[in-house]
């Protein structure tokens, strides 16, 4: 229950006083910390707000998409969270990070959106069928009998060196259903923790769990897919 | 034993640490058995950690003009 008093910003806790710039000679803001930019962004700061979209507008916009696939309603979705974020800046409390306060706007203008469009959020792993590796890969007593090969790119650096990778894991990505979608855009492209994620989708750790061990089961098979008999680089 | 095709179905719960003791033990003793499981275990691992590196889309200029005509509104409302 913080209060803002005045025209004071909110005190960042490890942000040293002398980050926050005078009005005067504001320093560049890329590379500063999120807390600075918030405490200029209240100060009125153009380039300062600037920065604050540039840097989350990729997080923004995927999670927007696992909500809606669509990309022009997604962007509609990021442009109402951005104004959520200036109406309700002078209250964040710095308790999460930037990014899990933003995700949070984020989600509950996309939930406005689905109910104002009367659809259900649909983010349960109820109802989806079993899936995981072709059961014909095993013998009846669940042994590989058709085991992974190797992929050549051991390391994730090297796998993302090949842009063939890339968009075959952002089209399995992109195909995945929208739970599935939700919950690998979270915990893997974005780190957010297990129980945030579940927070943000309203969904239990069960839940979380399996829609992410069948979003990264799906989304490994088509790297294999694509990978199988392509030469080591 | 674990089959391969149980290793398949478990490695989330494993990674998340969401094993009980004993079925972490089968699952770590087939592992240690298995290199096709091994394989695959390695095969999640790595696609997980590539996804966190996968390029972020950039804002586009419109957008970002958009956003900053708003913000010089939501400037003019505050006083």
């Amino acid at each position: 229950m913080m209060r803002r008093a005045g025209e004071s910003c909110p005190t960042p806790t490890m942000t040293p006083p002398s980050a926050v710039p005078g009005p005067t000679t504001p320093p560049s803001p890329a590379g500063a910390p999120d807390a600075e930019l918030v405490a200029r962004v209240l100060a009125g700061d153009r380039t300062a707000f600037t920065e604050l979209v540039r840097r989350h507008h990729g997080p923004l916009l995927r999670l927007a998409q696992a909500f809606v696939r669509d990309r022009a309603v997604a962007e509609e979705v990021v442009q109402d969270t951005w104004l959520g974020v200036l109406d309700g800046l002078a209250r964040f409390e710095q308790r999460s990070s930037l990014k899990t306060w933003i995700f949070r706007i984020l989600a509950n203008k996309a939930r406005t959106r689905f109910v104002r469009e009367a659809r259900s959020v649909p983010f349960s792993a109820l109802g989806e069928g079993e899936e995981g590796v072709d059961p014909a890969r095993f013998d009846a007593a669940g042994m590989w009998q058709d085991p992974p090969r190797p992929w050549g790119p051991e390391a994730p650096e090297r796998l993302l060196e090949r842009e063939d990778a890339v968009r075959v894991m952002e089209a399995a990505v992109a195909a995945l259903s929208a739970g599935q979608r939700a919950v690998i855009t979270l915990r893997d492209l974005e780190d957010v923790d297990p129980e945030e994620t579940c927070r943000l989708l309203d969904i239990t750790m069960t839940n979380q769990r399996v829609l992410l061990h069948r979003a990264r089961t799906k989304v490994r098979a088509a790297l294999e897919r694509h990978l199988r008999g392509a030469s080591p680089c | 034993m674990l089959s391969c095709k149980q290793i398949t179905e478990l490695v989330t719960e494993y990674a998340e640490g969401e094993l009980r003791l004993l079925d972490r033990l089968r699952f770590q003793l087939h592992l240690g058995l298995c290199r096709h499981c091994r394989a695959y275990v390695r095969q999640m691992k790595l696609t997980a950690r590539a996804l966190g590196r996968l390029p972020e889309s950039e804002l586009p200029p419109d957008l970002e003009q958009e956003l900053l005509r708003r913000f010089e509104s939501w400037k003019g409302t505050r006083g």
